[in-house]
Parts: C-alpha cells; sequence; structure tokens
C-alpha cells in the first residue's frame, strides 16, 4: 500500500537580492494513514517551509524540487483548479498565529461555511448547520450566534478553535499544523493539543504536528524527523527518539525541554549559537558550531542520514550511543 | 451603529461653528472696503458711509457676527454684494449640482481606475502595468491639474473637438467629463499605488494562507477575502477627496468654464463679496463635515471592529 503523503528529496531555495539560500535540502518523508507524525525543529530548521511546499502555499519565486505525491498523485504537478479541490478536501493546514489567520472582516459562519459549501457541495442552509455542529465540536458553546461574530470577538484560543474547526469541516485525510499552540496561552496550549488528538483520533486523520517544542511533540505524535538547517538530522518512533537520541542535536533539543510549567522559550538555552542563516555550506556538517561532540572531520564533510546503532538514522558522524562522548 | 452616530454628530457640529466663526472673522478682518467696491472709485464719502450702513457694517463686529449665526442657523446666509439681490444661499443652490457633479464624478474616476489597476499590478509585481503605473502616478501627482486640464481641452475639444471647449449646458455629461477626468487622474494614480501596497500585503497575510488552504480559489480569495481588507483603508481617503475635490474645483471650474461653486467663490473674492466668501466656506466645510460621516458610516459598516 503506498503511503498518503510521500515526500521524496524536497528542497526549497529562495533568491533574494541576487543570492540564492536554500530553505530545505533534500527532505524525504512518508505519513501513512491515521499516522502522526511531528516535525521539530528550531525556526529556520525548515519545517515550515517544508510544509508550505506539501500545501504548496509557498509565493512563486520559491524554487521547489523533488517530489511530493498525495495518494500517489504529483503534488506539485497539480493545476490550479485540482489544487483548490484537493486543498481543504484531502489535507487541510491549521497554521500558527489564530490572530492574523483568521479574515478580519469576515463572520466566522462565512470562513465555515465557505469550504463546506464548496467541497461537500451543502446548501446555505445545510452549511450553516454543519458549521454551527462544527463549532460545538471545538467546545464552542452558543454556536449558532456566534457563527455571525467576527473573529476579533473571540479570544485567542478561541480562534485556533474555529481554525482547527475550520480545517477538520470536510474530514481531510491529512492536517498539517503548524506550531498550531505555540501562540498561545500555555493553559490554553494543552486543550488546543487535546481537541486536536480527539478530533482527529475520531476520524483517523493523518496529522503532521510541527512545532520547536520536542515535548509537545512527542507526546502527540507516533514518529518524529528532527530538521536542522534545512534537513532531516534524525528520524524515528517518538518513543526511541526520546529514551535514546541518536544525534547531537535531538540530544540538545531534549535536554531544553523545560521539566517545570512555564513560558516555552524559542531560543533553546541549552544549545549556544543559532542555526545557519541563509547559505549553508554543503562541505561540512552543518551543525558543527554548536556541536558539543565536534570533531576535525565534521568540519571537511558532510554527514549524510545513515542508520546508527540506535536502529534509526541520524546525520552524524559520531551519533550517542555509539561512540563514547570524546573528552576535548 | 446609532450609538456610533450620536458620538459623531456632536462633533461635527463643533467644527461646523469653529469653521462659520473662522471663516467670519478672516472675511471681516481683512483689508479691503466692500462698500468702496460697490459705490465705485468716484463715489462720495456719504455714499460709501450710506452703504456701510445699508449692509450693516457700521454696527460692531460682534453684532455682525452674531446676526450672522443667528441667519445661518435658519438657513439665511445673507444677500451677495455683488449680485444684487440674489441670496447666498439660492447662488450656492444652484451652483452646487454643478460642483457636486464634476467631485462626484471625479472620485468614480479615481476608483474606477485606480483600483483595478492597482490589483492587477500587485497581481503582477514588477511587471509592465505595475511600472506604467508608478511611472504615471508621478506625473498624475505632480502635474498641476490646471495644466493638465489645460492640455486636454487643447488635444479633445480644441484640436479635434470630441467635447465642448468650454460652458455648461444639455446634455450635461459631455461638458463634465474632462473637468472630473483632470480632477480624479492624479487621484487615480495615488489610487492605484496604495491599492497595489495594500493588495501585496493582504496577499501576503496569513488570512489568504487560510483561505488558500481552505481551497479557495483566487477569484474568490481576491473578491471576498482580499478586496474588503484593501478597500476599507481607501474610504477614509475618499471622504477627504472629496472635500479636496471641493477645493480643487475652484481651479478647475476656471480652466473649464463651468458655473459651480468654485467659480462662485473665485468671483466672489475678486469682488470682496463677504456674504458669499463666508457663505461658500461654511458651505464647503459642511460639505467636507457631512463626507467624513459619511465615509465614517461606510467604514463602521465595512469593519466590525470600528463600530465598538
Ligand atoms: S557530525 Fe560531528 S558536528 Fe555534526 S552532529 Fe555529528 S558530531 Fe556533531
Amino acid at each position: 500500500m503506498t503511503a498518503l503523503l510521500e515526500v521524496d528529496d524536497l528542497t526549497v531555495g529562495f533568491e533574494r537580492d541576487g543570492t540564492r539560500s536554500a530553505a530545505v535540502r533534500g527532505v524525504s518523508f512518508e505519513v501513512a494513514a491515521g499516522e502522526r507524525v511531528g516535525i521539530v525543529g528550531e525556526s529556520g530548521s525548515g519545517k515550515s517551509v517544508t510544509a508550505q511546499a506539501v500545501m504548496r502555499l509557498l509565493p512563486l519565486s520559491a524554487e521547489v524540487g523533488g517530489a511530493v505525491r498525495f495518494a500517489g498523485d504529483d503534488v506539485l504537478g497539480y493545476d490550479a483548479k485540482r489544487l483548490a479541490g484537493w486543498r481543504g478536501s484531502d489535507i487541510a493546514m491549521v497554521f500558527q498565529d489564530p490572530m492574523s489567520s483568521l479574515n478580519p472582516l469576515l463572520r466566522i459562519g462565512t470562513q465555515l461555511t465557505e469550504g463546506l459549501r464548496r467541497h461537500r457541495g451543502l446548501s446555505k442552509p445545510a452549511a450553516r448547520e454543519e458549521a454551527a455542529r462544527l463549532l460545538r465540536t471545538v467546545g464552542i458553546a452558543d454556536a449558532e450566534r456566534r457563527l455571525r461574530d467576527y473573529p476579533h470577538s473571540f479570544s485567542g484560543g478561541m480562534r485556533q478553535r474555529v481554525c482547527i474547526a475550520i480545517a477538520a469541516a470536510c474530514t481531510p485525510k491529512l492536517i498539517i499544523a503548524d506550531e498550531p499552540t505555540t501562540a498561545l496561552d500555555v493553559t490554553v496550549q494543552a486543550q488546543v493539543l487535546d481537541l486536536m488528538d480527539e478530533l482527529t483520533d475520531r476520524h483517523g486523520t493523518a496529522t503532521v504536528l510541527i512545532s520547536h517544542d520536542l515535548g509537545v511533540v512527542s507526546s502527540f505524535c507516533d514518529r518524529i524527523l528532527i530538521m536542522y538547517a534545512g534537513r532531516v538530522v534524525e528520524a524515528g518512533p517518538a518513543d526511541d527518539i526520546i529514551a535514546r537520541p541518536a544525534h547531537p542535536y535531538t540530544r540538545a533539543l531534549l535536554d531544553s525541554i523545560p521539566r517545570l510549567h512555564g513560558e516555552l522559550p524559542r531560543r533553546l538555552p541549552a544549545i549556544p549559537g543559532s542555526p545557519p542563516f541563509g547559505t549553508v555550506p554543503a562541505d561540512r556538517c552543518s551543525f558543527a558550531d554548536r556541536c558539543p561532540r565536534v570533531q576535525d572531520v565534521c568540519r571537511t564533510n558532510d554527514p549524510a542520514l545513515e542508520p546508527t546503532a540506535t536502529g534509526r538514522p541520524a546525520a552524524c558522524f559520531f551519533p550517542l550511543d555509539s561512540v563514547p562522548v570524546e573528552v576535548r | 451603529m446609532s450609538r456610533f452616530l450620536l458620538r459623531r454628530l456632536p462633533q461635527a457640529l463643533i467644527v461646523l461653528f469653529g469653521v462659520v466663526t473662522l471663516a467670519f472673522l478672516m472675511t471681516h478682518v481683512v483689508p479691503g472696503d466692500p462698500a468702496r467696491l460697490i459705490a465705485g472709485p468716484n463715489a462720495s464719502a456719504a455714499t460709501v458711509a450710506s452703504i456701510h450702513h445699508e449692509l450693516g457694517l457700521d454696527r460692531s463686529l460682534g453684532y455682525q457676527y452674531w446676526t450672522y449665526l443667528r441667519q445661518a442657523v435658519q438657513g439665511d446666509l445673507g444677500t451677495s454684494y455683488a449680485l444684487q439681490g440674489t441670496s447666498v444661499a439660492s447662488a450656492i443652490g444652484h451652483a452646487l449640482p454643478v460642483s457636486a457633479a464634476v467631485a462626484v464624478l471625479g472620485v468614480l474616476w479615481e476608483v474606477l481606475l485606480g483600483v483595478p489597476i492597482g490589483i492587477i499590478a500587485a497581481y503582477r509585481p514588477r511587471g509592465l502595468l505595475d511600472r506604467a503605473t508608478t511611472f504615471g502616478s508621478l506625473i498624475g501627482l505632480s502635474a498641476p491639474p490646471f495644466w493638465l486640464g489645460l492640455l486636454l481641452l487643447y488635444a479633445l475639444a480644441y484640436k479635434s473637438s470630441v467635447f465642448p471647449l468650454s460652458g455648461y449646458s444639455n446634455p450635461y455629461i459631455n461638458y463634465l467629463i474632462l473637468p472630473s477626468f483632470t480632477l480624479g487622474l492624479g487621484g487615480a494614480a495615488w489610487y492605484a499605488r496604495l491599492t497595489r501596497t495594500n493588495m501585496l500585503e493582504a496577499l501576503r497575510s496569513p488570512y489568504v494562507q487560510t483561505a488558500r488552504a481552505k481551497g479557495m480559489p483566487e477569484s474568490v480569495i481576491l473578491l471576498r477575502h482580499c478586496l474588503r481588507n484593501v478597500l476599507s483603508p481607501l474610504l477614509t481617503m475618499l471622504g477627504m477627496d472629496l472635500g479636496y475635490f471641493l477645493g480643487g474645483v475652484v481651479v478647475i471650474e476656471s480652466v473649464f468654464g463651468l458655473p459651480g461653486v468654485g467659480k462662485l467663490t473665485f468671483d466672489a473674492i475678486g469682488t470682496l463679496d463677504i456674504p458669499m466668501i463666508t457663505g461658500a466656506v461654511l458651505f464647503a466645510a459642511l460639505f467636507i463635515v457631512v463626507m467624513n460621516l459619511l465615509v465614517d458610516l461606510a467604514y463602521a459598516a465595512i469593519d466590525p471592529r470600528v463600530r465598538r
């Protein structure tokens, strides 16, 4: 059986003022029907760009290479009509900032029903009824009346619930959630995740959850990809990665998960430095400058994503659990 | 919505009162004696004094002001000095439809030319049309309207008589097209640029991403999702433009020989026709205030966040 989503050697480059920068450098992964896959990395790791490339939401100026297949179909080859028919009905997306991802000048009802009418061919009253039902499903009381409200009268958490309702409206086979809880209050984050958990579970919806927070992703997902500087540096089942990380970067991400509840830092305190920006040199490990295990070879060769002693692939010459940490 | 109106109306009244006072003071404080202008250069001092008395100019400024206010509230703006026996209100009333037609048509030109061009330019940034718009708006914005008007008159009325050269008679629209176009062209360029900027911003906004991810075709995204967000900031400008146009109309009406409020004011200034000048200024202020009120209402109708 073919996977629901196949991403094969995806590359995304942007050209700005004559200089070309690679945001995604050869990313491959699969998502099976009903599966939950997490993509974890700092901002700038290419995780969001990967998601946007899959949804074909990147600006025309972006150069996209490789292949994206959905149920065997070549997504990158879709024409505008096919694309519009696919988005919203087979695949949907939840964005990071619920404050700006709803149109401020349109009623919630309009924003909810337009997809239902388009993809499911519902009549106006039927779509309204369905929209109200969806709002109730995501835990919004007094749904009929709230359909007439504009986004500004909803709180951030409520808006994200509306966004989730919009994404789930036509029961897509796959929902991509790009940092869906990052912009929310900590107390609301868990509720929104629970809601996504419940909804995707009920309909067997496959989910790609993108986050900088390994803790959030590991509790939600079956499988995890760790991305760094436009590449997957480690991949495998969530439990294994948490228990026995192979890549030094994964290790650092794990160390930076705050043990106490509190504001989650965006820049990870446990990893000094920042990810490479713009052009990434191809002849060295992109993590070398920040890596505690760095050796000379790391600065002259680029490690490929290969199986390690942990049984999972990682892009590192000296993965953990295989070579004892060198004392420098 | 009515609460919104209730808050705005007193503001509008205060503005109007301020404008009347200012206009009254300005026309009465400036040097120059209207009585002498009416009487002619050879009139005796006694004649001038009797005209003074007739016009009530020998009373104190305070009394004159109070009388003016009292009558203005009742819609009586006095009698013209220059056009004997004509009431200011009726003179303005006759000239108003002409000016209003020019101003409204001018705004129409702005919107009908500017907005579509701006949208197309936004969809093809740095394309030919985009560059042409930038260039055109530079000309449109920097060319003085009377120069543009004369140029158009020369080409389309004098050289080839597509349009009449001057005046105002039936069919009126023929006499209005060139003046309103002249008035609106600069603004159209400006609107095109503003629409382009707003449109580019809207197209990049997260809510458009959401709409795309929902599977909305580009036409729906443009018409349902973007246009409102693009047009609502334009509305404010529209109201200001109508006011501004009423000012610009003075020049345009003179160039095209249209018997509107602008020409009336222009002539009144030439003859120191104080009631006419004050009346025209008051009327212009009223026009701007009403326009802004209407725009605010329209704004509130489009953008729910303003209503509170
Ligand atoms: S290859 Fe070297 S520098 Fe890169 S992560 Fe592994 S040990 Fe660190």
